[in-house]
């Protein structure tokens, strides 16, 4: 049995669509970045943002996402795109669907907003926010836009967290759990989360938006498949992020050519170092998303996942590996084939 | 097998201290102090009392000293989870926590600072790192030198089941032979004054199922698990503390923030988790309530509860162990598995001790004082924002 991937989605500085994406990714140009005000700054930060949907997908009439912050937007964009014409089956409950969510940063222009009501005045601090902060807010938009009652997780940590859902999902198909399992990375832009990143990496440029990967178990012979995805190695005080990115290399099975990296460069010395290292004798094609793009934690990585499984349908190429070396937990990588291994 | 248990609430610091107090309905409620709620309609919750000198771990003095409140709950339960299990430091063992807001006084102080002193940044990495929920796992590998993996489940209230029930489920299906699990949640400015906004917390006591109830209490803490396989603990001559027999869980798609009148989800968890360990609800001799105390938590768990039980309903025996410690969001579904592992295992029922006039809608037997009973099996029910629900089955182990 192979886990199958059906369907890919995302929303990204690129625009709306995996195919926004692709034609951004192909001219191997850094998007330009804008400047996000930051208050007692007279200049800004800058970050890559999402542009405005060309036309307002018609799902975010929806009451549930009347009042949700762009995260919620993003993600159920991205998921509605992976999901195709698998929705209605859904939604006529023949489908068990699971559903995870991975986040770094999370629903953080409400939590900001809430949280700045409260230290202005807790009393009048609006009740129709809050909720909205919750981490699992998204999902649970998400759930209920798709009528879904089954498992329904939202994964918390450093960029590799959509790698580890993609285990997850893998784990629950492989158990019956969920007949399928929709995967999706999101974030939105803040300039409070942009401050907090410009502590850690100031050249690196913050971004939005989300990936979604929807995955199923199939004995067929169709492609794309996730292979494997390697364990997750932490940094910690005896492994370093260089340490642990060259174990995630190394699990990595070797690949038929032509073969893909699909990789977590930014072209920022810094962040780049550690994950250069670990794949310097990489003889392969490479894509960096988060060079044109930007940091989008979650998404990003999430992006990473879609950009590969994109260039298996769209280019030439056997097999895929997405390296995440993430900011501050893990190195945790995936790969994906063209066709199933016989 | 769950072979260690670590705890600590507001009713103190370890099994003995917890199991006696949730044992006699012990109230630990008592007016906030880590942040102004002058301002606020509630003014109480249950705060814990940190100890001033953290247990000594793999921890450097540098890594203690940049702890968050939230980390220090954490790392109190996990030292006493890890001590009882006798574990040795190993490089594979995984560890599952859930949690809602992670280090969230952090990213207040974080945003304070941001705002007041726009462009001075000391301190304020160690803010950002320590707010966020990674650090506060990655403390806990550090402290036992464990390389994960790990894995942070936020599903808002039920986060803390469902990290046990993810561990229970690698170990059940061999993808580890042990793994570390619970959750935790410190009290936070931003929280309290979130559930505050909605009306949710009570202003006067925390009274799970009462039909005069008027809303639920803030708690704080952690419950960390040491889980591992029957042979395993068999091989180690390990004290075992109970079993998790079954998880289910179930999505709520009604409302962001309100359950399902009916407690549809709710139901769902609770048959899954009744059918996959192969039982009637006649052989579940406890329930654990969600039980918040909101009128709309209760009159919908109450529903579930019915109809999960139906004519067997009114011999279900049920209480709300809320009402002790108030609800400790991502940490409640962990403590509260704890607690039922202390009733199994002492042979006695927490009583839901503030509850004077139990609401019509309850078919079950509430229990409302203590009481010495022997029960084999006891359902742990947690249910969050945003419709997550689970069930966690446990049972006593002789």
């Amino acid at each position: 049995m192979n886990i199958t991937v059906q369907g890919i989605g995302a929303v990204s500085p690129a625009g709306w669509g995996v195919e926004k994406l692709r034609e951004v990714l192909e001219t191997n140009t850094p998007l330009p970045a804008t400047e996000l005000a930051r208050p007692g700054w007279t200049g800004g930060l800058r970050v890559r943002a999402v542009p405005p949907p060309q036309t307002r997908p018609a799902i975010f009439a929806q009451p549930r996402l009347r009042r949700a912050s762009p995260i919620s937007q993003y993600a159920v964009a991205a998921a509605m795109e992976a999901l195709g014409s698998s929705v209605e089956k859904i939604n006529r409950g023949e489908v068990r669907l699971g559903i995870i969510f991975c986040v770094m940063s999370g629903c953080v222009n409400y939590s900001r907003r809430f949280y700045d009501e409260t230290l202005r005045d807790p009393a009048t601090a609006s009740p129709l926010v809050f909720p909205e902060t919750v981490f699992n807010a998204p999902a649970s938009h998400l759930a209920s836009l798709l009528g879904s009652r089954g498992r329904c997780y939202t994964m918390v940590g450093d960029p590799g967290t959509f790698l580890q859902g993609l285990a997850l999902a893998a784990q629950w198909l492989g158990e019956k759990q969920v007949d399928g399992c929709l995967v999706v990375g999101a974030e939105e832009l803040d300039w409070l989360t942009a401050d907090a990143s410009r502590l850690f990496c100031r050249d690196s440029v913050l971004s939005a938006g989300a990936g979604a990967v929807y995955l199923t178990e199939s004995s067929s012979a169709e492609g794309p498949v996730l292979s494997a995805v390697t364990d997750a190695h932490l940094f910690l005080r005896n492994q370093s992020p260089a340490c642990a990115a060259a174990k995630m290399r190394a699990q990595l099975p070797s690949l038929a050519e032509p073969s893909l990296l699909c990789d977590g460069l930014q072209q920022v010395a810094r962040a780049d170092r550690d994950e250069l290292r670990a794949w310097d004798h990489w003889q392969g094609a490479r894509l960096s998303p988060k060079a044109i793009l930007g940091e989008g934690f979650a998404a990003a990585s999430a992006w990473q996942c879609v950009a590969a499984l994109d260039a298996l349908k769209t280019r030439a190429f056997q097999g895929a590996n997405v390296s995440v070396v993430g900011c501050n937990q893990q190195a945790i990588g995936a790969q994906f084939l063209a066709k199933p291994a016989l | 097998m769950v072979t260690g248990a670590g705890v600590i609430t507001a009713l103190g610091r370890g099994w003995k201290e917890n199991s006696t107090g949730f044992r006699s309905g012990k109230t630990a409620f008592r007016p906030v102090t880590l942040f102004d709620v002058s301002k606020q309609r509630a003014k109480f919750a249950a705060e814990v009392s940190i100890p001033e000198n953290l247990p000594q771990t793999r921890l450097t003095f540098r890594q203690m000293k940049r702890m968050d409140r939230a980390s220090k709950l954490l790392l109190l339960a996990a030292v006493e989870a890890w001590g009882q299990s006798r574990w040795e430091p190993k490089e594979d063992l995984p560890i599952v926590l859930g949690t809602t807001s992670g280090g969230m006084a952090m990213g207040e102080a974080f945003y304070r600072h941001a705002l007041s002193t726009p462009s001075k940044h000391a301190r304020q990495p160690t803010r950002v790192a320590s707010y966020q929920c990674q650090r506060q796992a990655l403390d806990v590998c550090e402290a036992f030198g464990i390389h994960g993996p790990l894995t942070l489940l936020a599903n808002a209230c039920s986060s803390g089941a469902n990290a046990i029930g993810h561990a229970w489920e690698l170990v059940r299906c061999g993808a580890a032979e042990r793994v570390l699990t619970g959750g935790y949640d410190a009290l936070s400015h931003m929280v309290f004054s979130g559930f505050d906004s909605l009306q949710a917390l009570s202003t006067t006591v925390c009274r799970p199922f009462d039909a005069a109830r008027d809303g639920l209490a803030l708690g704080e803490g952690a419950a960390v698990l040491a889980l591992e396989t029957l042979e395993s603990a068999l091989q180690r001559r390990a004290e075992i503390l109970g079993e998790i027999v079954s998880y289910a869980a179930a999505t709520d798609a009604h409302h962001l923030t309100q359950p399902h009148p009916d407690g549809d989800a709710a139901l769902a968890a609770m048959q899954e988790a009744t059918h996959l360990a192969g039982l009637n609800p006649d052989q579940v001799g406890y329930v654990n309530a969600h039980g918040t105390g909101t009128h709309l938590n209760d009159s919908s768990e109450a529903a579930a509860i019915n109809r999960w039980a139906g004519d067997h309903a009114a011999k279900v025996r049920v209480s709300s162990t809320k009402s002790s410690i108030g609800h400790l969001l991502g940490a409640a579904g962990a403590v509260e598995a704890v607690v039922c592992l202390m009733s199994l295992r002492e042979g006695w029922l927490p009583p839901t001790s503030t509850l004077k006039t139990p609401d019509p809608a309850c078919q079950f037997s509430l229990v409302t004082s203590p009481e010495t009973a022997s029960v084999d099996y006891a359902l742990s029910n947690s249910f969050g924002f945003g419709g997550a629900n689970a069930s966690l089955l446990l049972r006593r182990w002789q």
